[in-house]
């Protein structure tokens, strides 16, 4: 070995960066393509976080509603997202969506059956009809597993433990990938013409979070310092139900489909309050009694849906309120119940993992009593701007599919959305990629420049003479984002918020770490995720800042109303010069045929 | 009420190791991952320690704590006495890295062996049709978070490298048995479960379904049944007598196509500063690219020039000659039609190797 410092070095077509569903479904669509195809994931393949995802993924298949279509799938996914959503994406998500849950079936998946021998379907906030097709309460759990054993049996090249930490280029191109072996804290560099980031979200910058430690936004990062721009970051939704007690589960989520199977929510006063939040947007479709309400369960035609069901920003803003109203429950929650509303039997087998859940980290049996609920940081709409039919950034060469994309949800996103969205667009994006491979005359080249740089700056931490500790930094800037940008944000909290982010940014380059070497090194690579952590939150903040109305998972305690004007807008951020620059654009306009989708009343 | 954990954690890697302890402050309803976490925060920067969900939904986080395999995130501290020492270690049967992190490449290796589900026919408009009843009993064993807490517990590899080589373990006999009750699946791994596994080697004393955070019934549901499904078989009672004093040798199982570099790839594993030169690889059939007709995909992994590298095999040779043509006549069809013909010798080359 000539130097530690030394890159191992391999060449590929596409690589896909992250081992989620959608970059799993890249890389299987990438080879398939023909294109030769590298994974590279940060943790153990298998383990990433689509594994959470519990409800199941949104298709109109019509398998227990007949009357659903991608028509009305589409104008759910509108409406949810307040309007803003890239009318093309949500058009095409709704469209493809049934085709890659049947793939899905057909690579081994074993989805619960209706009573004809189909896919079942669930209820889910803000789908009008049953569309989510499930495993229990494990559909991420069944979804990851088949397109890992997908991706295995195909024999895709699978680079695991292993942190990309820099985009590399040849002129305005994508040239390849530099990062680190988590394992050994040996560099590695990619040569390929073709990058699709597959990274998800940025929740590890809050406190209360559903997320894991991935979750620190670093495909957002990489493709804004690579000349990319990221759309709606000021979107960050909460989800509604998260685990409060005990605290060391604090955030952890519990699936929307407690509520898809009947679940209520209630204050400390017994009440199910979610009938004083119902908005005007959505009142004709919203059921304003308990009894027609419950009926709906049954009868989705003649009845209304109950408004626990609303989209997961109502839900989040309402329980929030009830909450500082001093009507919350002992831990500082609120009451979800589904033990009057369901016999034990159903409970366990429809909520398997949620009974456990309760069971052994909270000591709750939820099929005697009410969960304490609050809301959890839990997905960013916001993402890495891409062209609605081929997910390519305005960066040649570079892709994204899944969380990390934005656009498709608008300003939030519908539960079971997220599943679909990974599935249609990950296959798009892997395919993509692999035809503009193909249609390169010549390859881009790594430059030994950036390589170097890359590593100078991967090993600084170690050089560094300074005393700050990465997690302590860490630990300050989720503390700040919790408090300053969290669901209800106002002006001088957002501008004090920028400047905690300028302070934090300060004390990371005093960062250094401690410890025998670069081999598995937690603080090291913590040191290294706090500056995609830090970018990130930069820009949601910055965008919460710019947008001057309330709207989806933006909230505005300043300005509480939602503002057509702002409703035509989207927010685009790029680094210039190391700064982040803010540029309001139009959004695109749908055809007329489906406008008249939202012209029907109901 | 907050207390001082004390703990006792093994600290090494491949070379070495010895316990460390440490006296950690711990809250109420933490578990033992929460105290890890703290530790690794304002003591001990340089733990090492696999976790994702903290939920019990990944399997990420499995050590061995007082000696007994466990989720670090699903133990929780009021499982013990405030007074007791918790000794946390890595699991014993993989190889360990550093600390609390083990190499599992063991099952990932294990995994690629196990044939694929195969489907009767195309799911195109949804057309499988299973009953719930049918399903459930896959979905079992689909709960599997590959925790691999099985696989450490396992007599048969826990202290027996010898025997990795030709044991599965139970997460995989658990995979078998899956695709096995899968309603549609067309495929018999009965054979293979028993000669390439080692299923022979289980004697079912359930030590895995004890460990199963998921509660999966390794032994009963799945590795009982598919023994019943084997013997049914393999040992008819009237040729028994035959076998009794016979043994063949037991054929070396290697990675599944047998040939060719694992697709795991693992630290180390090419020489820093040397290109890997990743063959090129046919399209495999019903690639739907809008943007790519079949065919022209093979020609467009060629059509994009290599980078420079040293051909190494015939092939190789060939296709680095046909992909210069190309770029000469990017149109000419006979070009496109012949670097379909090779990528077609390539995979067929590939796949007699392969048997």
């Amino acid at each position: 070995m000539a130097d530690a410092n030394t890159a191992e070095y391999y060449d590929y077509d596409v690589v896909v960066i992250g081992a989620g569903g959608s970059g799993l479904r890249a890389a299987i669509a990438a080879h398939e393509a023909g294109a030769r195809t590298a994974v590279v994931c940060k943790s153990l393949l298998g383990k990433a976080h689509t594994v959470m995802a519990e409800g199941g993924a949104a298709a109109a298949m019509g398998n227990v509603w007949p009357e659903d279509t991608w028509q009305v799938h589409f104008r759910d996914t509108m409406r949810g997202g307040k309007m803003l959503n890239n009318w093309r994406m949500a058009q095409v998500h709704a469209q493809e969506a049934p085709a890659r849950v049947y793939e899905l079936e057909e690579w081994g998946a074993l989805f619960d059956r209706t009573p004809d021998g189909k896919i079942s379907q669930r209820d889910f906030g803000g789908h009008r009809y049953a569309r989510l097709a499930h495993i229990g309460d494990r559909t991420g759990l069944e979804m990851i597993r088949t397109l890992q054993q997908r991706t295995v049996e195909l024999g895709i090249d699978v680079f695991m433990e292993c942190t990309v930490t820099r985009l590399l280029k040849d002129g305005d191109r994508i040239s390849g990938a530099f990062g680190y072996w988590r394992e050994t804290g040996s560099f590695i560099r990619f040569t390929a013409p073709a990058v699709v980031l597959a990274t998800g979200g940025i929740g590890r910058s809050w406190t209360v979070t559903s997320n894991s430690w991935e979750y620190s936004g670093d495909g957002h990062a990489l493709a804004l310092w690579a000349g990319g721009s990221l759309i709606n970051m000021e979107f960050v939704q909460f989800h509604p139900t998260g685990m409060v007690w005990p605290p060391s589960v604090k955030g952890i989520l519990i699936t929307e489909s407690v509520r898809g199977e009947g679940g209520v929510l209630r204050n400390s006063d017994g009440k199910r309050f979610m009938f004083d939040y119902i908005p005007e947007f959505f009142k004709a479709e919203t059921a304003d009694n308990e009894e027609e309400a419950d009926a709906w369960y049954a009868d989705h035609i003649n009845n209304r849906r109950p408004p626990e069901l609303l989209p997961r920003d109502e839900v989040a803003r309402a329980i929030n309120s009830e909450i500082k109203a001093g009507r919350g429950s002992p831990h500082g929650g609120v009451f979800l119940d589904i033990s009057t509303r369901r016999s034990a039997e159903d409970i366990k087998r429809r909520l398997p993992s949620m009974y456990h859940q309760f069971k052994e980290l909270g000591d709750v049996d939820i099929t005697k009593e009410p969960m304490e609920v609050a809301p959890t940081c839990h997905y960013v709409m916001g993402g890495i701007e891409v062209d609605a039919d081929t997910q390519a950034s305005i960066v040649p060469g570079l892709y994204a599919a899944g969380e990390v994309s934005g656009g498709m949800h608008g300003s939030n996103r519908l539960g079971g959305n997220s599943l679909s969205d990974l599935l249609v667009f990950g296959r798009r994006a892997g395919e993509n990629a692999a035809s503009y491979v193909a249609s390169l005359s010549t390859r881009p080249r790594v430059s030994d420049v950036d390589v170097q740089a890359a590593t100078d700056e991967a090993v600084e931490p170690f050089a560094n003479p300074g005393s700050e500790n990465p997690f302590a930094v860490m630990k300050d800037l989720q503390e700040h984002m919790q408090a300053l940008v969290g669901i209800i944000r106002k002006q001088d909290e957002l501008e004090r918020a920028l400047k905690e982010i300028e302070r934090l940014k300060e004390r990371a380059k005093n960062v250094s770490v401690q410890g025998t070497g670069r081999g598995y090194n937690p603080g090291w690579h913590t040191a290294l995720d706090l500056r995609s952590m830090l970018t990130v939150s930069e820009c949601v903040a910055r965008a919460a800042l710019e947008r001057k109305e309330s709207r989806g998972g933006h909230t505005r305690d300043d300005y509480p109303g939602t503002d057509p004007e702002w409703g035509k807008l989207n927010l685009v951020l790029r680094e210039r010069r190391g700064s982040i620059d803010i540029n309001r654009q139009p959004l695109p306009q749908m055809p007329d045929e489906l406008k008249a989708l939202f012209e029907e009343g109901k | 009420m907050g207390y001082d954990l004390r703990m006792r954690i093994w600290r090494g890697d491949a070379s070495g190791g010895d316990f460390a302890s440490y006296a950690v402050p711990v809250e109420e309803g933490e578990v033992v991952l929460d105290a890890i976490h703290r530790l690794q925060a304002e003591q001990a920067p340089d733990l090492a320690v696999r976790w994702n969900c903290k939920a019990g939904k990944c399997g990420s986080c499995s050590a061995e704590i007082n000696g007994k395999p466990r989720l670090m995130c699903m133990t929780r501290l009021s499982t013990f006495d405030p007074t007791e020492t918790i000794t946390v270690t890595p699991m014993r049967t993989f190889p360990v890295i550093r600390d609390l992190v083990t190499d599992v490449t063991f099952n990932y290796e294990k995994a690629r062996e196990v044939p694929a589900f195969t489907p009767p026919h195309s799911n195109e408009d949804g057309k499988f049709r299973m009953q719930q009843v049918d399903v459930e009993r896959g979905q079992e064993f689909r709960k599997c978070i590959e925790c691999f807490l099985c696989q450490n517990t396992c007599h048969v590899i826990r202290d027996h490298e010898e025997n990795k080589p030709a044991f599965a373990g139970p997460r995989f006999f658990i995979r078998y048995a899956e695709l096995d009750m899968h309603p549609l699946d067309t495929l018999d791994r009965r054979k293979m479960a028993q000669n390439d596994e080692g299923l022979g080697y289980c004697n079912i004393t359930k030590c895995c379904t004890e460990v199963c955070p998921e509660g999966i019934h390794i032994t009963d549901n799945g590795i009982i049944p598919l023994k019943e499904r084997v013997v049914d078989t393999k040992y008819d009672p009237v040729f028994l007598g035959l076998r009794i004093g016979r043994r063949k040798d037991r054929r070396v199982v290697g990675p599944a196509g047998g040939s060719g570099p694992s697709p795991i790839k693992r630290p180390g594993g090419v020489q820093p500063g040397v290109a890997v030169p990743v063959p090129p690889r046919p399209a495999t059939v019903g690639a739907t690219a809008a943007a790519s007709t079949p065919g022209s995909s093979v020609a467009a992994t060629a059509l994009a020039p290599a980078p420079p590298r040293t051909p190494t095999t015939a092939v190789d040779k060939v296709a680095a000659g046909s992909s210069t043509a190309l770029d000469t006549a990017k149109t000419a069809l006979p070009a496109v039609g012949a670097a379909a013909g090779i990528g077609f010798l390539a995979w067929a080359i590939r796949r007699s190797r392969r048997k």
